[in-house]
C-alpha cells in the first residue's frame, strides 16, 4: 500500500511538474544513456534552465500558431 | 467474446444517458421554483460520458481510424525534452492546465444575464459536437504531421496565402484577447485597496521564488511554490488589514485609468525581462492555484448542493440586457466561447501537447476529454453566478450609465426589472466581502469571485471568511490573467518582428535590445490603446471589447474545423465530413452574422456605425450626447466605434478568405480519386517498444 502511494505521490509530481512545462528529468537522463551514450547529458539545473527558456520563448519565442 | 454480451455492456450507458436526460429535464421544464445546482451538474456530467464513450469513440474509430501501431512523434522524435511519449493520465493534466483559463469563468458569467438556463444548454451542446470535436481533430493533425502547428497546418494543406491570412487573424486575435483579459483586470481592481494591496504582492513573491529558483536551490519547483502559495494566501490577509488601515488603504486605491496605465507600464517591463524573473514563477503559482481552485469550486458545490437563485430565463433573452447587447441568436454563442467551443485551444492542441502524445489512440482521451472537464469548468462557472442574489448580479454588471452610481437608484432600477433588491442589501453584500462598493464590477471576474466565496466560505471551515475568499478568487483570477498579459506581450513581440521584420530585417534580431523594444512597445500599444478605450467608455468596454474577442476566439475555431474539414476531404473520408462541417457551419453563422449585426445594425447600442454616426451628426450639430461630457470625449467615441468597426471588418475578412480557399482546395481535393493530404508517412513503434 505504502509502495502504492508513493507511486502515486510520483505520478502527481511529475504530472504538476509538465503543467507548468517541466518534462521529468529521470526520464531524460535515461534516454539520453540509452539513446546517445556519447553526448553530454545535462545537470538537474541546466536541465531546468533550458525548459523554462524553451516554455517561455528564448529563442524564436512561442508562435501563436 | 465481445459479441456474447453485446447489447447487455450497453445497458449501463443507457441508465447514464436517461439520468443526464432526466436531470435536463428538470434543468430544462422546471419553472416558478429555485432547482438545485446539482442538477446541472449531473445533467453535464452524465451527458459529458455518453458522448465520450459513443461519439468520440466514433470519431477515433470511424473517422480518424487511430491506429495503436502508429508511432507518434513523441516516440519517433523523442528527446527528452519537447518530444518526450508521456503517461496518458499525467498529459491530460498538462494539456487541461494549458487550455483552461479565464475564459470558460467569464463568458458564462457574462451570459447568466439570460439566465442560466441558454447558457447551460449551449455549453453542454457545444462543447459535445463543436469544441471537443475541434481540440480532438486538432490533436490528430497535429500528432501526424510531426507536432505540426496550426499555421503551418493551414499553410500546408490548404496554400500560402491562406496560411498568411490565418497567421494575420492569430495575431490580432492576440491582441484582443490581452485587451479584455487586462479590462477584467481594471474592472476587478479600481478601487479597491484590498485587492490592488494583493496583486502588487504577488510581483515581490514571484521575483523571490524565481531568485531561489535561480540561485538558491536551482530547479527546486515543488518546495518554492509551497512557500509561495503561502506568501500569496499571506498577502490576503495583509490586504484586508492595509484596506481597514485610513492610513494604508488610499496609497493602494487607484482610478481604472491609474490602473491601466500602470499595466500598461508593467506589460512593457515584463516581456523585457528575463522569463525566470517574474513570468516563470507567477505562471507556476497561477497554474497551481487555478487547478486547487476548480478542485475547491466542485467540492464546495457537491457537498454544499447550492440552490439557483438566477430564473431560468429572464427577459434579456429579447436583446436588451443591461451587461451586454444582443438577442440570444447569435450573441450568446459568441459571448460563451471558451466551455463549448473555443478556437484558442486549436493554438495549443497543435503545440506541445501533440509532442508528448505516447500512442495517438489516447488523443481521444485528451483532446475529447480535456475539453469536456474544460466544460465543466465553465458549468460551475454558471453555477457560481447563478448561486447569488440576481439583483447582486445585474447592479454588479450593469453599467452606471444605465443604472445610475449610487446605491439607492441602481437598487430602484434593477427592482423595477423584477430582481427586488434593496440598498441596505447591496451595502451588506460590499461589506461581506471587504470592498466599499460592488457597483459597476462589469467583467465577470468580481461577480464569479462573490459566488466563489459564497461557495467556499460555507463549504469550509473559518468564520467571516466570506471576505478573504473574495479576495482569494479575485487574486486568482488576477494572477493567470497577469500570466497571460505577460506570456502574450512576448508572444505577440515575436509575432510583430516577424511581420515587420519581412520589411526592416534589423527589426527580427530577437537578441537586440532595440528591435526588442520597439516590438514590445508596438504590441503593448496596440493592446494598451484597445485597453484604455474600454475603460473610459462610459458603457463599461465589456460591451464592446467582450463581443469582439468571442467572434475572434469563434472565428479562429471556425478556422481550425473548416482546415480539419479540409483534411478529412484529403484523406478521402468524406463520408464523415459532417462531423466537422457541423460545427464549422454553426460557428461561420453565428460569427458573420455577429459581425454583419455589430457592424451594420441601426440600433447605436448594438452597431458600430450607427454609433459613429449618430455622434457624429450630433458633433456637427454642436451638441454633446450623454454619457459623454465633452466635444473631446464625443470624438474618442466617434474615433473608437470606427476602430471597433475596422477590427470587425478585418475579422470578417480573415474567416471569409480562408471559407473561399476551404471551399476551393476542398472541392479539388473532393473528385480526385486518391488521397491528397500532406500526412507524415505510416511508422510503426521500434523494436525496442
Amino acid at each position: 500500500m505504502f509502495n502504492d502511494l508513493s507511486r502515486l505521490g510520483k505520478y502527481l509530481g511529475q504530472a504538476a511538474r509538465l503543467m507548468v512545462g517541466m518534462p521529468d528529468y529521470d526520464n531524460y537522463v535515461e534516454h539520453m544513456q540509452k539513446t546517445h551514450p556519447d553526448k553530454p547529458v545535462m545537470s538537474y539545473e541546466a536541465f531546468f534552465r533550458e525548459r523554462q527558456d524553451a516554455r517561455y520563448g528564448g529563442k524564436g519565442g512561442p508562435k501563436c500558431c | 467474446m465481445k459479441n456474447n454480451n453485446g447489447l447487455l455492456r450497453h445497458v449501463p450507458w443507457l441508465m447514464v444517458a436517461i439520468l443526464g436526460a432526466w436531470a435536463l429535464g428538470v434543468v430544462a421544464l422546471r419553472r416558478g421554483e429555485a432547482i438545485n445546482a446539482l442538477w446541472i451538474v449531473v445533467a453535464a456530467v452524465a451527458i459529458y460520458l455518453v458522448a465520450y464513450r459513443y461519439y468520440s469513440l466514433f470519431i477515433a474509430t470511424k473517422v480518424m481510424q487511430l491506429d495503436p501501431t502508429r508511432a507518434t512523434p513523441a516516440v519517433l522524435k523523442n528527446d527528452g525534452l519537447d518530444y518526450v511519449p508521456t503517461n496518458k493520465h499525467i498529459l491530460f493534466g498538462h494539456h487541461f492546465a494549458a487550455i483552461a483559463g479565464a475564459g470558460p469563468l467569464v463568458g458564462p458569467v457574462l451570459a447568466a444575464q439570460m439566465g442560466y438556463l441558454p447558457g447551460t444548454l449551449w455549453l453542454i451542446a457545444g462543447v459535445v459536437l463543436a469544441g471537443a470535436v475541434q481540440d480532438f481533430m486538432i490533436l490528430f493533425l497535429s500528432t501526424r504531421r510531426n507536432g505540426r502547428s496550426l499555421g503551418d497546418m493551414v499553410r500546408e494543406e490548404m496554400g500560402r496565402i491562406p496560411g498568411t491570412i490565418a497567421l494575420f487573424g492569430c495575431f490580432l486575435i492576440m491582441i484582443i484577447i490581452l485587451a479584455v483579459l487586462a479590462l477584467i483586470v481594471v474592472k476587478a481592481l479600481a478601487e479597491s485597496p484590498w485587492g490592488m494591496f494583493t496583486v502588487m504582492a504577488t510581483i515581490p513573491i514571484a521575483m523571490f521564488m524565481g531568485i531561489y529558483m535561480r540561485f538558491i536551490r536551482p530547479g527546486r519547483i515543488g518546495e518554492i511554490s509551497v512557500v509561495g502559495v503561502v506568501l500569496l494566501l499571506l498577502s490576503i490577509w495583509v490586504g484586508g488589514l492595509v484596506a481597514a488601515s485610513p492610513e494604508w488603504a488610499p496609497m493602494f486605491t487607484f482610478t481604472g485609468v491609474q490602473i491601466t496605465w500602470m499595466l500598461v507600464g508593467y506589460g512593457f517591463v515584463a516581456a523585457m525581462l528575463p522569463v525566470w524573473l517574474v513570468l516563470a514563477p507567477r505562471d507556476y503559482l497561477s497554474t497551481f492555484l487555478k487547478i486547487g481552485t476548480i478542485i475547491a469550486l466542485a467540492i464546495g458545490i457537491l457537498i454544499l448542493a447550492p440552490e439557483l437563485k438566477m430564473p431560468a430565463l429572464t427577459q434579456f433573452t429579447d436583446g436588451t440586457g443591461p451587461v451586454w447587447k444582443g438577442t440570444l441568436f447569435p450573441f450568446l454563442f459568441i459571448t460563451i466561447a471558451c466551455g463549448a467551443v473555443s478556437g484558442f485551444h486549436a493554438l495549443i492542441s497543435s503545440g506541445t501537447t501533440p509532442k508528448l502524445l505516447d500512442n495517438e489512440v489516447n488523443a481521444r482521451y485528451i483532446g475529447y476529454g480535456g475539453m469536456l472537464m474544460e466544460s465543466f469548468v465553465a458549468i460551475m462557472a454558471m453555477v457560481a453566478a447563478s448561486v447569488i442574489e440576481p439583483g447582486v448580479y445585474f447592479a454588479m454588471n450593469s453599467p452606471a450609465a444605465i443604472v445610475g452610481s449610487d446605491v439607492a437608484s441602481v437598487a430602484q432600477m434593477v427592482s423595477s426589472w423584477g430582481f427586488l433588491i434593496t440598498p441596505d442589501q447591496l451595502t451588506a453584500v460590499a461589506k461581506d466581502i471587504g470592498e466599499n462598493t460592488v457597483l459597476a464590477r462589469a467583467g465577470g471576474a468580481p461577480t464569479l469571485a462573490v459566488g466563489i466565496a459564497q461557495i467556499l466560505h460555507q463549504a469550509f471551515p473559518g468564520q467571516n471568511t466570506m471576505a478573504f475568499w473574495y479576495h482569494f478568487a479575485i487574486l486568482f483570477e488576477a494572477l493567470f490573467i497577469l500570466t497571460a498579459v505577460d506570456a502574450g506581450t512576448r508572444a505577440g513581440r515575436f509575432m510583430l518582428q516577424d511581420l515587420l521584420g519581412s520589411f526592416v530585417p534589423a527589426l527580427k534580431r530577437t537578441e537586440s535590445w532595440t528591435a526588442n523594444a520597439i516590438g514590445t512597445g508596438g504590441c503593448v500599444a496596440l493592446w494598451g490603446y484597445l485597453l484604455y478605450q474600454g475603460v473610459i467608455d462610459p458603457l463599461g468596454g465589456i460591451n464592446t471589447l467582450w463581443p469582439l474577442f468571442g467572434i475572434s476566439n469563434q472565428m479562429l475555431a471556425g478556422i481550425a474545423l473548416m482546415l480539419a474539414t479540409v483534411v478529412l476531404i484529403k484523406m478521402k473520408r468524406q463520408q464523415y465530413v459532417w462531423v466537422t462541417i457541423l460545427p464549422a457551419s454553426w460557428l461561420l453563422i453565428c460569427t458573420v452574422t455577429a459581425g454583419f449585426i455589430k457592424l451594420f445594425d441601426p440600433s447605436p447600442a448594438v452597431g458600430f456605425l450607427a454609433l459613429a454616426k449618430k455622434y457624429s451628426a450630433a458633433a456637427d450639430a454642436g451638441q454633446v450626447l450623454a454619457p459623454a461630457k465633452t466635444m473631446d470625449q464625443m470624438q474618442h467615441v466617434i474615433f473608437n466605434a470606427y476602430t471597433n468597426a475596422t477590427l470587425t471588418t478585418l475579422f470578417l475578412f480573415v474567416v471569409l478568405s480562408i471559407l473561399f480557399y476551404a471551399l476551393k482546395v476542398g472541392r479539388a481535393a473532393w473528385v480526385k480519386k486518391e488521397r491528397t493530404d500532406k500526412e507524415s508517412p505510416f511508422q510503426a513503434f521500434p523494436e525496442t517498444h
